[in-house]
């Protein structure tokens, strides 16, 4: 009872701060709390937030995927070069398809054959970046067509909301539902928090990890559509550094890095306070790369916090 | 009478929303072992942690030596010669057993390097005056639990401690080694050590202890003389009723068989094992720890991969299951250790019960909420289970309960067989008895029934039929008057298993 209570007060302690900095920015920038800036955090903070969606699955079956930065790379390469040989539709069936095939790859080493989260992903890192200028040949590419109704993904809008943003939104729903409700999202609770137990109870926590690594690669395939289609090209350096930023999003959220916990919502949460973070301390004329600072304060702060709640179960 | 060691007078602890501690009182004089007995949840482990600095006391007074202390710490507590030995054993395993009985209090000279030899010898000799069969510079990770637990006891002897603590010691003993355990606990108490002992088992009590206190609902119902006591009158203290009979055992109406298994062999583990369980029956498996008992029915489960066997379910030859293949056949296995097998903690009642059945749950892959909160209120009720709630995380219950949860999580589906690896292992006389009257209901219910055992009045009791294991073979088969304590103990030894012989 009062265990939830400490962990109540300490994750409303994060929102607490969070409050008083937005309270902080607004008096000081008075740009910062309009419904355009706040449209354009939030479309800021999609294609990360997207990614992020998927990772959670992965973070709460108690894994990790360091790989999703250079698989945005990859993959908004494919799409932008593939829109221009086939056309978009087909474009974005082949990237979803090789972001499915790519978390596919990590979720059969990982999952099927146990190997440690961490390596397996870090070494995917570095061979998708190797994949991708070996795809690409080293040059950027760019959207030839510029009429395209690929263009409507990262720069059309919804009745006054930015597409993104809109996409980003429907997919958080769909796999809040999925993680909350589904026998699947059940799964990967009892996988994350004992696997041991899991197996005693018939589920396969080969499969279950399998198909969270699957659903990482199909997320950032989204993320990597929405990328393309708001550059309207790609650059070999575009995603690199995402997987950072995207796990901090689910960590700051308060998903837990142990497995067993977290939801959908606390990591768009997490995800939205970064971004608002970021813009806030931009719009307070603060050079770019305080931004990246105050980011590790917040991920070691968010950590402090989730290891608190842990600790305090433990002692009790 | 002598002065005792320690005194412990009024001492409360109350933990938000519970008072695990109400105004306990009990001392501990040199060269006593002093058996601390209660009900899980009676206040023995906050009692316990109090005196090795875990937790401090909220009110009341500790008095060590003559003397009015706060323990401060676990090192606190070392410093003052008072030694916990855990059940959970607290060793690395990597390093050696010189450094694990120095472990965070390691001799080093003046420039804070290791002094290894002194530390070795310091050791050697601690181990030499316990008569142990290893040396200081083994490597802790490859000594069986019995001996890891000897370099603990040797931990206490290294700093001369003058109250040692038992925490369930002998929970993963066999019967060789628990023998050599009381040997030790005997040579501690002749060298004028205080030991406070904490145990579920009634024999060991009777057998080693000289006072016996008794714990319920954290208030101390009173400390007895061993010898001027029975089992019966402490465990009425314990609970506060009789115990009108301690084993119940089924009606004996068979059916057809529901399961065979034919040369069932695990590489390394189960040897060419044939059983056979019928509807209505329940079949004991006895024999010593590493016989190989849990790796059978976790063969049996699909867990373990056999490398050759043949089963039967009801009828049928069919091939060896998967988990998932286990279950929807209604086999179900409530497996030895409930925090690490059984469930998942992090997780609500309501969400291990049905974790096992997740199809059963739900439509299309979409769970359902309120056929999931139906059934955990039913064995809520049922097996009535203390818990605030169906989101209520497993972990913080007590063991009692937790197991309650296990069972339910493996009923609920009206399985064909229950296999349970050591139900009522580390769990207090109350839930045990009900444990073995929920076995026997099983079984009158026509279920077939497998239990898995150490403690031998247990098998005895419940049991139509008992098979012996040892050495990972079956070593024999008994029922009705064969079943005694002299036939199986004869069973289980005579395999070349035979125990790791006690140091003399």
């Amino acid at each position: 009872m009062s265990l939830h209570f400490a962990a109540l007060l300490r994750r409303h302690g994060l929102l607490v701060a969070f409050a008083l900095f937005l309270a902080l920015v607004a008096v000081q920038a008075e740009a910062f709390l309009t419904p355009s800036n706040v449209l354009d955090v939030l479309r800021q903070v999609s294609i990360i937030g997207m990614m992020a969606l998927g990772v959670t699955f992965v973070v709460v079956a108690g894994r990790l995927d360091l790989s999703v930065g250079s698989m945005l790379t990859l993959l908004t390469v494919i799409v932008v070069d593939r829109t221009n040989a086939f056309g978009p539709g087909l474009a974005i069936l082949v990237t979803l398809l090789a972001g499915l095939a790519a978390g596919a790859w990590n979720g059969l080493l990982v999952g099927v054959f146990r190997l440690n989260a961490l390596i397996v992903t870090l070494a995917m890192l570095s061979f998708l970046q190797g994949l991708t200028l070996a795809y690409s040949g080293g040059s950027n590419v760019n959207v030839a067509d510029g009429t395209t109704w690929f263009a409507a993904f990262g720069r059309g809008s919804l009745w006054g909301i930015p597409a993104p943003v809109v996409i980003f939104a429907l997919s958080a729903a769909v796999l809040a539902f999925v993680l909350k409700r589904t026998r699947f999202g059940r799964a990967i609770f009892a996988v994350g928090g004992n696997e041991t137990a899991a197996t005693y109870s018939g589920i396969d926590a080969r499969l279950v990890v399998f198909a969270a690594y699957c659903l990482s690669g199909l997320t950032t395939a989204i993320a990597a559509i929405i990328m393309g289609s708001r550059v309207m090209g790609a650059q070999n350096t575009i995603g690199q550094g995402y997987e950072l930023t995207v796990l901090a999003g689910v960590i700051l959220g308060g998903t837990s890095l142990l497995g067993g916990s977290g939801s959908i919502g606390r990591t768009v949460l997490g995800v939205a306070m970064l971004g608002f973070i970021q813009n806030g301390l931009l719009l307070m004329g603060y050079p770019y790369y305080v931004q990246w600072l105050v980011t590790w304060g917040i991920i070691i702060l968010a950590v402090w916090i989730d290891l608190g709640a842990k600790r305090g179960r433990i002692l009790a | 009478m002598t002065t005792p060691i320690l005194t412990v007078a009024g001492i409360t602890k109350t933990f938000p929303g519970v008072r695990a501690l109400s105004d306990v009182s009990f001392d501990v004089r040199p060269g006593e072992v002093h058996a601390l007995v209660g009900e899980n949840g009676a206040g023995k482990s906050t009692l316990m942690k109090v005196l090795a600095g875990l937790h401090q006391p909220d009110a009341g007074r500790i008095v060590h030596h003559g003397r009015e202390v706060a323990i401060a710490s676990p090192l606190d507590a070392r410093t003052r010669g008072i030694l916990l030995i855990h059940q959970e054993l607290s060793l690395s395993p990597e390093l050696s057993v010189a450094e694990n009985i120095y472990l965070g209090a390691w001799p080093t000279n003046r420039f804070g390097i290791l002094r290894k030899r002194a530390m070795r010898e310091a050791a050697a000799a601690a181990l030499e005056a316990l008569g142990c069969d290893f040396g200081p510079d083994v490597r802790v990770g490859t000594l069986s639990i019995a001996r890891q637990q000897m370099v603990e006891i040797a931990r206490a002897q290294a700093f001369n401690a003058n109250l040692v603590i038992f925490d369930e010691p002998t929970a993963s003993l066999t019967e060789a080694e628990r023998a050599q355990l009381f040997a030790t606990v005997a040579q501690l108490r002749s060298q004028g050590v205080g030991i406070v002992y904490i145990s579920h088992k009634m024999d060991e009590i009777f057998s080693i202890t000289d006072r016996i206190t008794v714990l319920r609902d954290g208030t101390v119902q009173g400390t007895v003389e061993t010898a001027a006591t029975d089992v019966d009158s402490i465990t009425r203290m314990m609970i506060g009723r009789d115990l009108s009979s301690y084993f119940h055992r089924a009606r004996a109406d068979f059916g057809e068989e529901t399961l065979g298994i034919e040369g069932l062999h695990v590489p390394g583990l189960v040897h060419g094992v044939d059983l056979s369980v019928r509807a209505g029956e329940v079949l004991g498996l006895y024999g010593l720890v590493g016989a190989g008992r849990s790796e059978l029915v976790e063969a049996i489960f699909g867990i373990r991969r056999a490398s050759a066997g043949r089963m039967r379910w009801r009828g049928r030859e069919i091939p060896l299951p998967t988990p998932r293949q286990a279950v929807d056949l209604g086999l179900a296995l409530v497996p030895e250790s409930r925090k690490e097998q059984g469930l998942v903690l992090g997780l609500g009642g309501r969400d291990n019960i049905t974790l096992p059945h997740l199809a059963r749950f739900s439509t299309l892959g979409v769970m359902r909420p309120g056929a999931e909160t139906r059934v955990f209120d039913r064995f809520r009720d049922e097996l009535s289970i203390k818990t605030t709630g169906p989101d209520q995380p497993v972990g913080l219950l007590s063991g009692g309960n937790q197991q309650k949860f296990v069972l339910a999580k493996w009923l609920c589906a009206e399985p064909r067989l229950v296999i349970l690896d050591e139900p009522t292992r580390g769990i207090d006389v109350g839930s045990k008895s009900a444990i073995h009257e929920l076995i026997a209901g099983l079984a009158e219910q026509g279920l077939a029934v497998i239990v898995i055992s150490s403690e031998m009045p247990e098998v005895l009791g419940v049991s139509h039929r008992i098979l012996t294991m040892a050495d990972r073979r079956i070593t024999g088969s008994f029922t009705g008057d064969e079943m005694t304590e002299e036939t199986l103990i004869g069973a289980v030894s005579a395999g070349p298993a035979a125990l790791p012989s006690a140091a003399e």
